[in-house]
């Protein structure tokens, strides 16, 4: 089984609330102070579905992150987690993509990598929230895809993968290769053994530019989207929340019944 | 491009039914096929639909697209990408709108790629710019942390629009519209997925998207016994019970009743939400409830901030006392 897996660095979602600022002269997030960024936590349980068939059934693991200022300790989770290799599109040109551009260069450097049997990725980035490279990878790639999965076992040539649905799940039967997009309900990834992270430290990542992969700077970055954002701002909370006293904790929530139900709202 | 007209939406059919977000996507298209002055359009795609597509114009479409075919009983992102790819080249609408829901987040996307344009998922707003007649697309990013405003050149300016984001127009039967049929012309080979089994795990009660009342529980509730005191005050305010993300990655409760970014999004009169710290993406799902209630320990948690009541205490001695002077006062 070769495996790729597309992992994204993010601010850190779970930061919080509080801490998030946005620069509106620039429309941009300004990255909260102190608090260092990570893996979007789908990608790494993208990972982590990737490394439960690697355990099942042998093969290898590439992981793809594109971005400026990639962090190394950062990016390297994948390593330390089991992965064997990992390639970075790390350019200024590759920078302040939409998901069109940003799948575009991941597809190219895809088709570099060449032999694959499955790409995972998150079910969405964890910043922008968006939700379409992985269908966009397909779509260029010309494979099929099964998207918001929380188990996936390969057999025959096939993978079987339970796709999350509102009130349960599908079973999804698809040919490979494919490309799966991952969720949550997958359940934890992995802590990074110390053999790991040993290992990850003395691995050196491949590092790919526009050249590198052939694809014309028209398509990527900047250059190569298709939306435009005009403006990036935080929604103003009203926030004004009456605390219920009372003699102790438990008066406090028969008070709060009471005001409730004067309320009328119970 | 010059050519591009209309607005369509997708109509989602289900247990014989429009589907609610269908209802929700047609007053949200209503409106802005009226500040374009162009026709609404919905398409209609399964199978034995048909009989479905008056209701669609009762709701505000002009014209409604029927693609009924056997292949098209269940959703499958070939068949389906298939007909909605026919479908636009044949129609070439200027605004393609979907439900931010398990079909349009699967679809969308790979739409927007095959018809070579772009797609801005999970909408909260959308108009129509007076001058450039361009689609605003407006829609949380960061967790819901910030919002963005986007636009794009490409035609059909896809979007999907989030749950509950849109607001239904009255039915009215006296509402005249145009059916029209196309062919489906699939190739069932062509469909590179199966799907074996489907899994429904069925909640007992009332269900959580469409409760006027959820007690919900989060992290701090601490294990599946403590659900069981949330279940009992649920059951007493005929509420339904829902949770945050970390009860259903720790399996004390279903996943199926996650609220969120990432769960179910929903809007009841009153949202009690219990150890709840109130992150954005938890936000996301309940932000829409008319009144949050919060029970949590912490006085500084970010819930107060959005709650219109609250007491800070620990729940275990809060929801009991809660519970019984409601008992007595509801009688
Ligand atoms: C200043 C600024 C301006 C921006 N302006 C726009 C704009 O005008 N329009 C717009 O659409 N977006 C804009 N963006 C957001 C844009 O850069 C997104 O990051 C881009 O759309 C990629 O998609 P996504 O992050 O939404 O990924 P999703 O589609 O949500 O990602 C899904 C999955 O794809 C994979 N993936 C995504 N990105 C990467 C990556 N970089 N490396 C490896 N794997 C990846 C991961 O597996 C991920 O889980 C802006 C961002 C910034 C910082
Ligand atoms: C991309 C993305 C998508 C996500 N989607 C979702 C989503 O859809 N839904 C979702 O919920 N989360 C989602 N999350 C996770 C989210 O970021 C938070 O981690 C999560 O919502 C926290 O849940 P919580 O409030 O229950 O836990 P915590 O943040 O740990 O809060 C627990 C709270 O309980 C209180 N508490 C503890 N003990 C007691 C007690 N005895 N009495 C009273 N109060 C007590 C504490 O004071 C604290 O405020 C997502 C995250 C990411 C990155």
């Amino acid at each position: 089984m070769n495996m790729i897996v597309c992992v994204k660095q993010v601010i850190d979602p779970e930061a919080p609330p509080a801490s998030f600022k946005i620069d509106t002269a620039s429309n941009s997030v300004v990255p909260p102070a102190g608090v260092p960024p990570v893996i979007s936590p789908f990608d790494e349980q993208a990972v982590e579905a990737a490394l439960r068939l690697k355990d099942a059934m042998g093969g290898t693991i590439t992981a793809v992150s594109l971005g400026t200022g990639l962090l190394r300790d950062v990016v390297k989770k994948p390593l330390s987690m089991g992965a064997d290799e990992l390639v970075l599109l790390e350019d200024s040109a590759f920078d302040g993509g939409d998901s069109w551009s940003t799948a575009a260069a991941l597809a190219a450097a895809i088709k570099k990598i060449g032999e694959y049997d499955i790409i995972f990725c998150g079910r969405q980035a964890a910043d922008w929230d968006s939700g379409q490279v992985g269908s966009g990878l397909a779509e260029i790639l010309g494979l099929p895809s099964v998207t918001l999965a929380k188990k996936v076992e390969v057999t025959d040539g096939k993978a079987t993968v339970e796709r999350v649905i509102p009130d349960g799940y599908e079973v999804v039967e698809v040919s490979l290769p494919a490309l799966i997009t991952v969720s949550n309900e997958l359940g934890e990834p992995r802590y990074a053994t110390i053999k790991g992270i040993m290992a990850a430290k003395r691995k050196e990542p491949v590092v790919w530019t526009p050249a590198d992969l052939g694809i014309d700077t028209s398509q990527i970055g900047v250059a190569g989207r298709r939306t435009k954002m005009l403006r990036l701002f935080q929604p103003v909370r009203e926030g004004t929340c009456e605390i219920i006293e009372g003699e102790d904790e438990a008066d406090a929530g028969a008070n709060l019944a009471k005001k409730l139900s004067e309320a009328k709202l119970l | 491009m010059a050519d591009n007209k209309g607005v369509m939406i997708l109509a989602e059919v289900g247990d014989g039914k429009l589907a609610a977000i269908a209802t929700e996507l047609l007053g949200a298209g209503r409106k802005l096929a009226d500040d374009l002055g162009e026709e609404l359009s919905a398409v209609m795609i399964g199978s034995g639909v048909g009989a479905l597509a008056q209701e669609a114009i009762a709701f505000g479409a002009d014209k409604v697209y029927v693609v009924d075919d056997a292949l098209l009983k269940d959703y499958r992102t070939d068949s389906y990408m298939a007909v909605m790819e026919k479908v636009a080249k044949e129609v070439m609408p200027r605004v393609l709108l979907m439900g931010q829901n398990s079909i349009g987040r699967d679809l969308a996307p790979r739409l927007a790629f095959r018809l070579d344009t772009t797609a801005t998922m999970d909408c909260v707003e959308l108009a129509i710019d007076p001058d450039s007649k361009m689609l605003l697309q407006t829609k949380p990013v960061y967790g819901g942390n910030a919002r963005a405003i986007f636009t794009s050149e490409s035609m059909p300016q896809m979007a999907t629009l989030r749950v509950k984001a849109g607001e239904p127009l009255a039915r009215d039967d006296s509402r005249k519209g145009e059916v029209v049929n196309i062919d489906a012309g699939l190739d069932a080979s062509a469909i590179r997925t199966e799907v074996k089994d489907t899994v429904l795990e069925e909640i007992e009660g009332i269900k959580l998207e469409d409760a006027s009342v959820v007690v919900s529980g989060g992290r701090g509730i601490g294990g599946p016994e403590g659900f069981k005191d949330l279940e009992e005050l649920a059951k007493l305010l005929k509420a339904a019970v829902g949770a945050s993300r970390p009860p259903c990655d720790n399996g004390w409760v279903p996943d199926t009743i996650q609220v969120g970014l990432t769960g179910k999004i929903v809007s009841p009169d009153v949202y009690i939400a219990v150890a709840i710290s109130g992150s954005s993406q938890h936000l996301a799902g309940c932000s829409g409830s008319k009144n949050i209630i919060a029970i949590n320990r912490d006085a500084e948690a970010n819930i107060f901030k959005e709650a219109a009541y609250g007491v800070v205490g620990d729940w275990k001695k809060v929801v009991p006392a809660f519970r019984d002077k409601l008992k007595e006062l509801l009688g």
